[in-house]
């Protein structure tokens, strides 16, 4: 049946089927809702989980102090931050500690924002800084191990043999000639600022590398990454680079097969790696659980800690990766090394001089 | 390039799931909790939005249509930055204790999808016939009366806009990294943990992840879909 004139079939069929609509519409709307029955109740349903959700997260009981740490990527890839962990929350079940693993900077940054409690990083400058802007307090350091460089088993630069900084030197020179690359963290970590300063020990402008090219191409040999260290691992691995790396992560993706790359240059006065924690100031930020992180500090600096330390990886990657500083420095058997630490690490003569201590009470014992 | 990582993926994947993970299903749980939260904020503030916008006349309304669909590409960094520097503890809204906590990714994500529901929801309602809206109100039917029949009749593709701001919500990472920093046992959610295990080298695991993300997604979308047919 053909309709002329007047509203299309269709508006005139639902004017038809829904004569007692209106009625329907007036009981929807006194319930608040607005859908046909069956999709109200898949609305609702959905709305309540999603609800009950949000609320059992927000209400669920959780009396314990919730601890902040702000810690670099090289310590949370190895898994040891897991461990201590499990361990500290055992041993102190008024804490629940939780890790940021960010690059040094950033997790500096952080904290500085007070969204972190305390910080667990390897960059004695940018420590440094951290403490004298007043925001970080209370510096222990914890532990040392060793960066190392790596790059391609075929060795296309030579290298084998050569110390750290004649290693650069001598990359930057293969490098503009196309016969070698260098991957940079490029994302101011820890490991980032190693390797500034490391360039910085050659006399070479890094500002400058950065932008050279290699002969007869376009393209740069100084390669920055902007990643994490297992990211720039996985990127030097496949560019057949050279990158400098902390040795856990190194281990770790040699372990997995992940790279292939190999060790070239071993441990020095100048790749030396120290890890410290840093308390976050609470006269800074008054959000800080000061209290909780002193804790935990001085749970690092215990014993059982710097046991664990010792022995942590030899199990997995048949090496370990950490050493003990404070177990170190009570056994005063390696003058050589802590001399290393006291000149890279110390500030005025100390891991941390007394205006930037507060509170400390025993932790300098 | 080998496929190994691919395949090993769908082994691991398939592993975890048929021996439910506990991690695994506390993230995929933690995933869907906060997705759901993010879209039911979302609609409570993007469906009236788009209503008010697509049925009533104002100066400006091509504009504000153009605004939000511009939105709708806004990059998850971006705006878990500026979300970042508002709720840092230091930030204009640190008081509410939002950053690093699940309700303060879901607020994140909300932000994020309103604008595709406003946008799905003013092009639904578009598509509608206009003598539509004008016969409802000829009936004799109130604002509301006639938004209530025009969306019930927009049905589909209010609900396509919906599921489109869930899957958002689901599957971004910025906002994720940026507000919950991927704590463990916290506000660890699957795009997190795919990022942080590729970081870590772990390959097939951030597959396995990756495939579970995409089941969740594939199961929502065809559930949706055999309810709209049925219309």
């Amino acid at each position: 049946m053909a309709v002329h004139n007047g509203p299309p079939e269709r508006l005139k069929r639902y004017v038809r089927t829904n004569t007692s609509y209106w009625e329907g519409i007036e009981i929807a709307r006194i319930a608040g809702v607005n859908l046909r029955q069956r999709n109200i109740i898949i609305f609702a349903a959905v709305a309540i989980i999603g609800l009950a959700a949000a609320g059992w997260y927000m209400m669920r009981p959780n009396p314990k102090e919730h601890l902040i740490v702000s810690t670099t990527t090289s310590l949370y890839e190895t898994g040891l931050l897991d461990v201590l962990k499990a361990r500290f929350e055992a041993k102190y079940p008024a804490y629940n500690v939780s890790f940021i693993s960010q690059g040094t900077g950033l997790a500096i940054e952080t904290a500085k924002r007070g969204d972190a409690d305390m910080i667990l990083v390897h960059a004695p400058n940018s420590e440094l800084g951290f403490l004298e802007s007043g925001y970080g307090v209370n510096r222990k350091i914890i532990a040392y191990n060793f960066f190392i460089i790596v790059g391609p088993e075929s060795d296309p630069a030579e290298i084998s043999g050569l110390g750290p900084v004649e290693t650069l030197l001598k990359i930057a020179k293969e490098g503009s000639k196309g016969n070698a690359l260098w991957v940079s963290r490029g994302d101011n970590s820890g490991t980032h600022s190693k390797e500034k300063s490391l360039w910085e020990d050659t006399g070479l402008d890094l500002e400058e590398l950065k932008v050279q090219k290699i002969e007869g191409s376009g393209s740069p040999w100084y390669i920055e990454a902007g990643a994490g260290m297992t990211a720039t691992l996985q990127l030097a691995d496949q560019k057949d680079a050279y990158t400098l790396a902390d040795v856990g992560t190194f281990l770790k993706n040699s372990k997995t097969g992940n790279i292939q790359l190999v060790k070239v240059v071993d441990s020095g006065k100048e790749t030396i790696n120290i890890y410290s924690a840093i308390a976050c100031n609470p006269e800074k930020n008054s959000g800080v659980k000061f209290d909780g992180a002193m804790v935990f500090i001085k749970f690092l600096v215990s014993d059982e800690v710097q046991e664990l330390l010792e022995d942590f990886g030899e199990e997995e990657y048949d090496s370990t990766l950490f050493e003990p500083w404070v177990k170190t420095l009570k056994a005063n058997s390696d003058a050589e090394l802590i001399g290393w630490v006291e000149e890279y690490a110390y500030f005025e003569g100390s891991e941390c001089p007394t205006k930037h201590r507060y509170k400390s009470a025993d932790l300098y014992g | 390039m080998s496929w190994r990582p691919v395949i090993e993926g769908l082994r691991e994947a398939a592993r975890l799931i048929a021996t439910g993970d506990r991690e695994v299903v506390e993230i995929t749980l933690r995933s869907i909790q906060t997705a759901s939260l993010a879209t039911l904020l979302a609609t409570l503030i993007g469906l009236p939005l788009g209503v008010a916008i697509s049925m009533r006349d104002f100066r400006g309304k091509r504009f504000v249509k153009i605004f939000f669909n511009g939105l709708v590409g806004i990059p998850t960094v971006t705006l878990g930055l500026l979300l970042w520097t508002l709720f840092s503890r230091s930030g204009p809204l640190g008081f509410m204790g939002l950053l690093y906590t699940v309700p303060g990714i879901a607020v994140g994500e909300a932000v994020l999808i309103v604008p595709i529901i406003v946008s799905f929801v003013v092009s639904a309602i578009e598509a509608k016939d206009v003598q539509l809206r004008d016969l409802v109100k000829t009936l004799g039917a109130s604002e509301m009366e006639t938004s209530i029949a025009i969306l019930r009749e927009a049905y589909a593709g209010v609900s396509l806009a919906i599921v489109s701001g869930f899957n958002r919500a689901f599957a971004e990472l910025g906002i994720a990294m940026m507000l919950g920093a991927n704590i463990r046992g916290l506000t660890r959610v699957l795009t997190t943990t795919i990022a942080l295990q590729k970081d870590m080298g772990e390959i097939g695991l951030s597959f396995a992840l990756s495939f579970i993300l995409l089941l969740v997604i594939m199961s929502l979308n065809f559930v949706m879909g055999l309810l709209r047919r049925e219309d």
